[in-house]
């Protein structure tokens, strides 16, 4: 059996769908925030595939932007949890529902 | 024409005043009343000079005002003998009128705001006299009708002087409502094609229609002339408001409540004089069928009023309904085709009646305001200018020669028989007794006897500011008939100049000795009975002999009352009705509809709100999912 788009893309799409689940059932604030980081790496692997059995380079360009981007992204996000954390004394999802009327 | 400057001057001098005493002076009450007078002395001098210097001519000044479409409305000044006459009585008479309320007003701590609404109210009345179309006509009249509104509830810490002005003002939108309506019937006559709403332009056209219509094969003027009918009595509405006939009359009497003055100036010798003014300068647009219908209006106004006058008890009531009287005496003069003598009684009444008021709120100052006439008695030798030209007044209104009164209500009655209206001749006499009858009751009761009261023997004379103007009005009405004034009207309505001697003017009601031999008859019932019922009594002897009628009258035929039972009445379940289709049907159910509806949807739209983070994230990845579905499945 040889290993096409289809299966890469099957891992993706199991990736993402994990980082979903992950995102709206685990309480811990830092525990979502890895799994969108899973959402997001589902979605480069998506893209290497893509570049990979299409011949194109455009989709590993993309890619390296992604993980640019994410790794900025990271540095402001778990500053922001940690400055939660220090005013609330919590990470849990439960106790962060000021947006509430 | 020279001084062309003036009549602009004229009109706007008063304005000046009132603005200035209203905005920089109303503080120094003296300063505002010297302005105010000052405003209306420069009016009454200027008018004199404009007179002298050019003559009785016509002329006419305008100012294109605004102009929309076909629609050309002009600010102008119609100067004609008419206007001027009418500019000296209210500069005069006016003028008059302010110097004294200088005295009357004199402990009033009011006394600057009462002369800025007196300056307004001269303002809008020259502006009614020297309008040269219908719609500024109509702006002063209504200005007019706020300075009389504004005047009456003066004293608006009483309540029944706050009600009188809100009636008078009620009563007299009522009649404004028709002569609105009437103006704009014009106007649409000419199809805009015209500028129809100067009185020139209006007088030509009507004209020309009425002679078009009176050639053959048509020759019927009446039938062809029911829209015009319509016009005019819808404009008599106007008139009928503002000079208070029947049955808009029920306003006047409750104007009393205002300062003295004011009834003199406003409410007995100019403003409800209006009416009569404009319904001569209109005179052209009234058919015969309208002119009836005006007539017999004034006739039974004339009558029901001098009917009421009999059995009051307030002397300024007394001279209130006796003005109304007069004024139908006016009016029916008007309808029986004669402007002139209508404008020659308006001219003579307005020396007599404001003399009358002026006496009357001398009296009435110096008894401490006492009104009730069974108080008063005894005035002759402690007020002794006061008593004498009340008398002077008195014998002008009732028509007594050779007063005023008597030349202008004889050209009345010859009018009458002129035109063969016996019914209305026999109303004039009849209203001619009976106006000598009431006022000398009240001469009899008020001023002559022995005192009734403390008050009433410890009166003294007023001071000389309000002495000098009775003295002068008391010389008006004594040669005001025979000045010249009925030949200045006559020029200008029909048109010949004649000035005939003055003993031909002394002699005129010669011409028609019917008129003349009957009016004085009745003036001499009037006496004599007046002189037999009230010479020295203590009470009223009437109510006795006449029962139930004199209850009547006594109570004003109980109008105010039928009003009250029937209007009002209606009027406030109309109010209610829809009062109720307001609360409930529009602000209750459509309204209230719309705002629960949103209310509600905003409720249970607030419960997907939860505040939850995940729930956000679940909605936001379903949201997501359906528009991947309909986008690349669908």
């Amino acid at each position: 059996m040889t290993v096409g788009l289809e299966h890469y893309l099957a891992v993706s799409f199991l990736l993402f769908a994990l980082g979903l689940f992950g995102v709206v059932m685990r309480r811990n604030v830092l525990v979502m925030y890895m799994s969108l980081e899973l959402m997001l790496n589902a979605a480069n692997l998506a893209l290497v595939s893509f570049s990979r059995f299409n011949n194109k380079l455009d989709g590993q360009v993309l890619v390296f932007f992604i993980i640019t981007v994410a790794a900025a992204e990271v540095s402001v996000g778990l500053a922001l949890i940690v400055a939660l954390y220090r005013r609330r004394r919590s990470a849990h999802v439960e106790d962060l529902n000021t947006m509430k009327l | 024409m020279k001084y062309d400057i003036l009549p602009w001057l004229i009109l706007f001098v008063p304005l000046l005043s009132a603005a200035v005493i209203t905005l920089f002076t109303l503080k120094y009450r003296n300063v505002s009343a010297l302005l105010s007078i000052g405003a209306i002395v420069i009016g009454f001098i200027s008018t004199v000079t404009f007179i002298a210097a050019n003559g009785w001519a016509s002329s006419e000044y305008t100012i294109n005002w605004l102009s929309i479409g076909t629609l050309n409305i002009d600010f102008g000044l119609k100067l004609d003998r008419l206007s001027e006459m009418m500019m000296l009585i209210v500069t005069g008479v006016g003028g008059a009128i302010h110097i004294y309320s200088y005295g009357y007003m004199d402990a009033d701590r009011s006394k600057a705001r009462f002369f800025a609404f007196m300056s307004l109210f001269t303002f809008s009345m020259l502006g009614i006299v020297l309008a040269n179309n219908f719609i500024e006509l109509f702006i002063f009249w209504e200005l007019v009708g706020v300075s009389s509104y504004l005047l009456i509830g003066f004293w608006f810490e009483k309540p029944s002087a706050a009600d009188a002005a809100k009636k008078a003002f009620f009563t007299n939108r009522l009649g404004d409502f028709g002569f609105l309506v009437g103006i704009i019937m014009l106007w649409a006559w000419s199809q805009g094609g015209l500028n129809l709403l100067n009185f020139d332009a209006a007088n030509g056209f009507v004209k020309n229609i009425v002679a078009a219509r009176l050639q053959p094969p048509t020759g019927d003027v009446f039938g062809d002339l029911v829209p015009f009918t319509i016009i005019g009595l819808l404009i008599f509405c106007g008139a009928a408001g503002k000079s208070a006939q029947f049955p808009l009359h029920v306003w006047l009497p409750d104007a009393m409540e205002g300062p003295t003055p004011v009834s003199a100036l406003i409410h007995a010798a100019t403003m409800v004089a209006a009416g009569v003014y404009m319904l001569c300068r209109v005179f052209f647009i009234l058919t015969p069928d309208a002119l009836h219908v005006i007539a017999y209006i004034g006739g039974f106004t004339a009558l029901l009023a001098a009917l009421i006058a009999v059995q009051q008890n307030d002397i300024k009531r007394i001279l209130a309904y006796s003005t109304l009287s007069q004024l139908g005496y006016m009016v029916m003069a008007v309808g029986l085709a004669g402007p002139t003598p209508a404008m020659f009684h308006l001219t003579t009444h307005a020396f007599f009646k404001a003399l009358l008021f002026l006496a009357a709120g001398s009296i009435i100052h110096a008894l401490h305001e006492e009104q009730d006439i069974w108080k008063m008695g005894g005035l002759r030798d402690k007020m002794g200018i006061t008593f004498w030209t009340f008398l002077i007044g008195t014998l002008a209104l009732s028509g007594v020669p050779p007063f005023s009164g008597f030349y202008s209500k004889d050209s009345i009655l010859g009018q009458a028989l002129d035109q063969k209206n016996y019914l209305l001749f026999a109303v004039g006499v009849g209203v001619a007794g009976l106006t000598t009858f009431y006022m000398f009751r009240l001469f009899y009761v008020a001023l002559v006897g022995s005192p009734r009261t403390a008050t009433a023997g410890h009166a003294h004379e007023s001071p000389a500011v309000m002495t000098w103007p009775l003295v002068v009005l008391a010389l008006f009405s004594v040669i005001g008939g025979v000045i010249g004034a009925s030949g200045i009207f006559d020029a200008q309505f029909s048109g010949e100049v004649s000035s005939p001697s003055l003993v031909h003017r002394i002699l005129e009601p010669l011409h028609s000795p019917v008129a003349m031999v009957s009016g004085l008859i009745m003036v001499a019932v009037g006496w004599f009975a007046a002189r037999a019922f009230y010479l020295n009594v203590e009470t009223d002897p009437l109510p006795a002999k006449l029962g139930g009628l004199a209850t009547a009258m006594k109570n004003r035929f109980y109008f105010d009352e039928i009003y009250e039972a029937t209007f009002i009445r209606a009027h406030d379940f109309i109010a209610a009705v829809a009062d109720w289709i307001d609360r409930w049907l529009l602000e209750g159910f459509c309204i209230g509809l719309i705002r629960g509806g949103t209310d509600f949807t905003g409720r249970a739209l607030r419960l997907v709100q939860t505040g939850n983070l995940q729930t956000y994230a679940l909605l936001f990845a379903l949201g997501v999912a359906v528009v991947l579905y309909l986008v690349l499945i669908k």
